[in-house]
């Protein structure tokens, strides 16, 4: 089953980068196998009878005259049955079979185990694995590229549907009936014109290629993360663009590890770009244990993980985005919604500056090449909300977190990124230190879905936009507020405004932060959330009504039901937010209660002192 | 299969570089060994080859190399260095071999010093809680055993002692493991290398301790070499013979400029103050060594210290550390002038693992509220002494004076301790509690009603 190699020599190695000659014949993104341990690299750059390559594992020890092998095939990924629930490096080496197959069981052996030797060959797929197939056409239907032919049950909650690859149409010779297949069984036919299409379960597609789709569309349903800051101020559409860039340790990875766990789409990629070994251990404990509220199953069951930690090789973060969303399409292409969580981007972004710099490039800002942008769109723009081939409606939704040098939005990569996508949830460090989690910027961030997917909030509570503007209106006041009290203090304003300020600090405690370690909290519904705004906001307004009455601001801020309210989020169940109606009637009648008392003794505010600047 | 290739001369020197023309058969990463004419061996390593010329670096740099003369012997295989149990209790230099008069240690297992990455698949995720004696630490930026957690420091700031003190003090509550220390000094002076020696000794565990020294007035590319030999061995002993190493490596600024030195002879194009692209990756390969795996019963946690150039923590090195490492331990000069020890900073430290090693059964059941209500509180008191500063404290509300009281005792008590005073986790949740029933408990909204009945103290005529 080889095919004819087309073989050539080293002449120098600098780094991953490699340079070969007498590859005549190769293409651009083309596999090479490079030196005697046959080491996966990819051709990137071809000058004259030289051929530049790229080392995706450690090259450490290859010499000039090296042979470098190809097969004249591009750098693929292998799409079908059992990517989920999986974990792949950056080129789709499969981390667990990699750890498997050193079965040795002496205590080196363990040790051995643990670690990522070079030249290591593993299927990304189990070749041995039946899947239960049931075929979905028969003999002489005419199929085009994106039909499904077939169904199997990848996971409980994926059902996979086995596609006719784009560039294929034609009339069914032969299709397998059900049964138990492999991915390396013949189970279909299709006669093209003269020449005859044998379908497998499992096909290669190229990295760097977007997967075809009909037609692009509109995004109109938000991507529902449970995450509150982000589902009521700055959602997100499915098959949106999203970017989280902070500083270290301003809770990028933790907000990428809970939209991952509990946003509603029905796949996740998440790819860990770059980033601590740790935190791809976390994923993989945590995801099988973790319950899917909606389904009761494992999330493990509709995730798929790419793992190229920063201590890998770093040409292989350069290919792992790549990897990632082309896993994503393919899903999509099955009629799914997916999400893909790329942490970090920037760290992919810097795999291509080191690499570019290798390679001598004329640099462009900080270093990084001129083609970063032209990339970065690329990347982004494989997110979308589409017409498949096969006429459905599937999407891919992508988060990418940032992660800008001394936090400084201003460097080329968060400034790029801008560019190309249309929700930015900005962290911020000051929230960050004062642990104010998640610490997403309430003044920095934004959204360009907000419009597109509000009817469907609507839907769920006619108040929903009126609460949700109230209540940003309040945060945007207190921002202005705040400068003025840092000049003079609280005491100055008015108590109209120090109410504001009041109110401000009972969404950002009530409202805004949200624990991702909290039971209760760390998932919060729509509906909790629209709950847990209106009762702020009924706080709010009627607090303001029995202000201008003259009650006094001390009687509003000491009402048990205040400190009782931040408390909700987190006593208050998804399942139980008829507690949270309670809690408003509650709230409704005891300022009821002060409402009366003030029209028996209506004396205005002096509470607190002196300086009650006249409105 | 071993290759040995002898060439004399060389083609040129530049920096901690040097240049061999027509090698043959050479390998890129491959160990080289360099005898100048008076027949002195130093080690290199080589950069880049191609098929003319071969690019070395020189661990001990290049002074006193010519160009004539000069031979040099390509081994065909990396740098690698015996590890061994008997390496405790043992004094190295930054390239492992032994400077304390004992001979060179044997060992049939030699280990490749750059490792090999960790599959993420079989590590364990950290979760023991390992005791350290500081409140600041114990009680809100808990050490994992396991994790990499640096002490960003500014120069003149007491890092040393509290590494030191760490080293000392380091308990599992668990078990009853004594830790193993591997000292890793890079370009410090020799009485910073003296000072934890000594403090190993008298507290009794320099015989379960390795020490590699690289010193200041050792050549600088020989510090990129140091830590990975360091860790070499750490490994070895964590994962093949079962030890919990903790791995103190100080100062890794002085390593960043080694490896901008390199970069800069290199001509590389420089990215943030002069640091190469990838100080991220090379780091990265530092501190991802830290951690523990499946089926090995050893650990290896991480403390780097580091300077921060004029207290700056947006200057590359502590940022890129900052990317990489499971938190930080930041000290800050304005607790330091007051006389703070530690100065621990209560706002920008962190520890990421914390949340999975404390709480019931671990520490105690009101660790993690108690924790994030003091750093609630505490940021609460930063933004107060702000205001104060700008209307005068007389102005202040008395909430807001309670918590500038709040914020003083919280330094003079909490943060402050001895260097020799070693605080059990009770004590400092204790002590917390203490500090916290400064304010009054409405404020306390980061505690459950539970804890604040059992622990909160109502101060006299409160009530
Ligand atoms: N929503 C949250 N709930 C609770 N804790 C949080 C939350 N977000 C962040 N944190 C805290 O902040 C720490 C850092 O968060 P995270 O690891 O996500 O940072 P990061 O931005 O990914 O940093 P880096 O760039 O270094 O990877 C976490 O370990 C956790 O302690
Ligand atoms: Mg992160």
């Amino acid at each position: 089953m080889e095919e004819a190699a087309i073989t050539g020599r080293i002449i120098s190695v600098n780094g991953p980068i490699v340079k070969a000659e007498g590859l005549v014949e190769i293409s651009m993104f083309d596999i090479a196998e490079v030196g005697p341990d046959r080491l996966i690299g990819e051709v990137i750059r071809l000058e004259e009878d030289l051929a530049i390559i790229q080392v995706y594992e450690d090259n450490t020890g290859l010499k000039p005259g090296d042979e470098v092998r190809s097969y004249g095939r591009p750098l693929s990924v292998l799409l079908g049955p059992g990517l989920i629930a999986n974990i792949y490096d950056g080129i789709q080496r499969p981390l667990i079979g990699i750890a498997e197959s050193c079965e040795n069981h002496t205590l080196m052996g363990i040790v051995d185990r643990c670690y990522i030797k070079k030249g290591i060959k593993i299927a990304p797929l189990d070749p041995e694995k039946k899947w239960d197939f049931k075929p979905t056409v028969k003999e002489g239907d005419i199929v085009r590229e994106g039909s499904v032919i077939g169904e199997l049950q990848e996971t409980e909650l994926v059902l996979h549907k086995t596609i006719v690859p784009p560039g294929i149409a034609g009339k069914v010779e032969f299709i397998a009936e059900a049964g138990g297949y492999s991915i390396e069984d013949s189970i279909y036919t299709v006669v093209q014109g003269k020449k005859n299409y044998n379908g497998k379960l499992a096909d290669y597609w190229p990295v760097r290629k977007p997967r075809p789709f009909k037609s692009k569309k509109n995004p109109v349903t938000p991507l529902i993360t449970g995450q509150r800051i982000l589902d009521t101020f700055f959602p997100i559409a499915r098959g949106g663009t999203a970017a989280i860039p902070g500083g270290f340790g301003t809770g990028k990875t933790m907000t990428q590890h809970a939209l991952a766990k509990w946003c509603n789409a029905d796949i996740i990629v998440y790819i860990g770009c770059g980033e601590r070994g740790n935190e791809m251990t976390e994923v993989l404990n945590d995801f099988p244990r973790l319950v899917d509220e909606r389904t009761g199953r494992p999330l493990m069951e509709r995730t798929v993980m790419i793992g190229n930690t920063s201590n890998m090789p770093v040409p292989a973060r350069e290919v792992s985005i790549y990897t990632g969303v082309t896993i994503a399409e393919y899903y999509r292409d099955m009629g799914y919604n997916v999400a893909v969580m790329a942490d970090s981007t920037s760290r992919w972004a810097e795999a291509l500056r080191e690499l570019s710099s290798r390679l001598g490039d004329m640099p462009a800002e900080e270093g990084f090449p001129p083609y970063l942008a032209t990339r970065l769109a690329e990347f982004y723009e494989r997110a979308g909300l589409v017409e498949t081939l096969s006429n459905e409606e599937g999407s891919i939704t992508i988060i990418g977190a940032v992660s800008p040098p001394g936090g400084d939005f201003s460097e080329p990569v968060t400034q790029h990124t801008t560019r190309f996508i249309r929700c930015f949830w900005a962290l911020d460090k000051i929230l960050a230190d004062a642990r104010h989690y998640p610490s997403i910027s309430w003044i920095e961030s934004y959204t360009e879905y907000l419009n597109d997917i509000q009817e469907w909030w609507k839907e769920l509570d006619s108040e929903w936009m009126t609460l949700r503007n109230d209540a940003m209106n309040i945060l945007l006041e207190d921002t202005r507020l705040q400068q003025i009290v840092k000049l003079v203090g609280p005491d100055a304003l008015p108590v109209s405004q120090r109410f504001i300020l009041f109110c401000a600090e009972i969404i950002k405690n009530a409202f805004l932060q949200q624990n991702s370690f909290d039971p209760k909290d760390m998932y919060c519904s729509p509906d909790k959330q629209v709950k847990l705004l209106k009762a702020i906001i009924c706080f709010f307004r009627k607090g303001k009504e029995l202000l201008s009455c003259g009650l006094e601001l001390s009687k509003l801020q000491s009402l048990d039901a205040v400190s009782e309210m931040v408390r909700l989020k987190s006593e208050i169940g998804n399942d139980e937010i008829e507690k949270i109606d309670a809690f408003i009637q509650r709230l409704e009648s005891s300022l009821n209660s002060l409402k009366e008392e003030v029209n028996i003794s209506h004396t205005p505010d002096f509470s607190k002192g002196k300086s009650v600047v006249k409105e | 299969m071993k290759s040995e290739l002898e060439y004399t001369n060389l083609a040129g020197i530049s920096g901690p570089l040097i240049f061999v023309q027509g090698v043959k058969g050479v390998g890129y990463g491959d160990l080289v060994e360099i005898r100048n004419g008076s027949g002195e061996v130093r080690t290199g390593q080589t950069l880049e080859v191609d098929e003319e010329i071969a690019v070395v670096q020189v661990f001990e740099g290049t002074t006193g190399l010519s160009i004539k003369g000069t031979r040099t012997t390509f081994i065909g295989k990396p740098l690698e260095i015996p590890t061994h149990r008997e390496m405790l209790g043992r004094v190295f230099d930054g390239l492992g071999r032994p400077i304390d008069g004992a001979p060179q240690v044997i060992s049939d297992l030699m280990m490749n010093i750059n490792g090999l990455p960790i599959n993420p698949y079989m590590r364990e995720y950290p979760r023991d809680f390992i005791q350290t004696g500081i409140s600041a630490i114990d009680g809100m930026n808990t050490l994992i055993r396991g994790q990499k957690l640096p002490i960003f420091s500014g120069s003149g700031m007491p890092h040393n002692r509290i590494a030191a003190q760490i080293a000392r003090q380091a308990r599992l509550l668990t078990a009853h493991e004594e830790f193993t220390v591997i000292f890793v000094a890079m370009g410090v002076k020799f009485d910073i290398a003296r000072f934890f020696i000594d403090s190993l000794e008298e507290s009794g565990v320099l015989p379960r301790s390795a020490v590699f020294l690289s010193l200041a007035d050792a050549p600088s590319i020989e510090r990129l070499i140091t830590p990975r030999v360091a860790l070499t061995l750490a490994e070895y002993l964590a994962f093949t013979e079962g030890m919990h190493v903790l791995v103190i490596l100080t100062d890794m600024t002085n390593y960043c400029e080694s490896l901008r030195e390199l970069s800069s002879s290199r001509g590389e194009i420089p990215s943030r103050k002069g640091y190469p692209g990838y100080l991220y990756s090379d780091l990265a390969s530092i501190y991802e060594r830290a951690g523990r795996i499946q089926g090995a019963k050893g650990s290896i946690t991480q403390i780097p210290i580091l300077t921060m150039p004029s207290d700056d923590i947006s200057h590359p090195v502590p940022d890129l550390t900052g990317y990489i490492t499971e938190g930080q331990i930041v000290l800050e000069r304005e607790l330091f002038n007051k006389g703070v020890y530690p100065p621990i900073a209560g706002l920008p430290s962190l520890s990421r693992l914390m949340k999975d090693g404390i709480g019931e059964g671990r520490t105690r059941k009101d660790h993690a509220q108690v924790a994030a209500q003091l750093f609630a509180s505490y940021a609460k008191v930063k933004r107060i002494r702000a205001l104060a500063a700008i209307v005068g404290e007389e102005e202040l509300s008395d909430l807001d004076k309670i918590y500038l009281r709040f914020g003083n005792v919280f330094e003079e008590r909490f943060l402050s301790q001895g260097y020799n005073e070693n605080r059990s986790i009770e004590t400092t949740l204790d002590i917390g509690w203490e500090m916290l029933s400064v304010l009054p408990e409405e404020e306390l909204y980061r505690i459950s009603k539970e804890d604040i009945q059992r622990y909160y103290i109502p101060q006299k005529g409160d009530v």
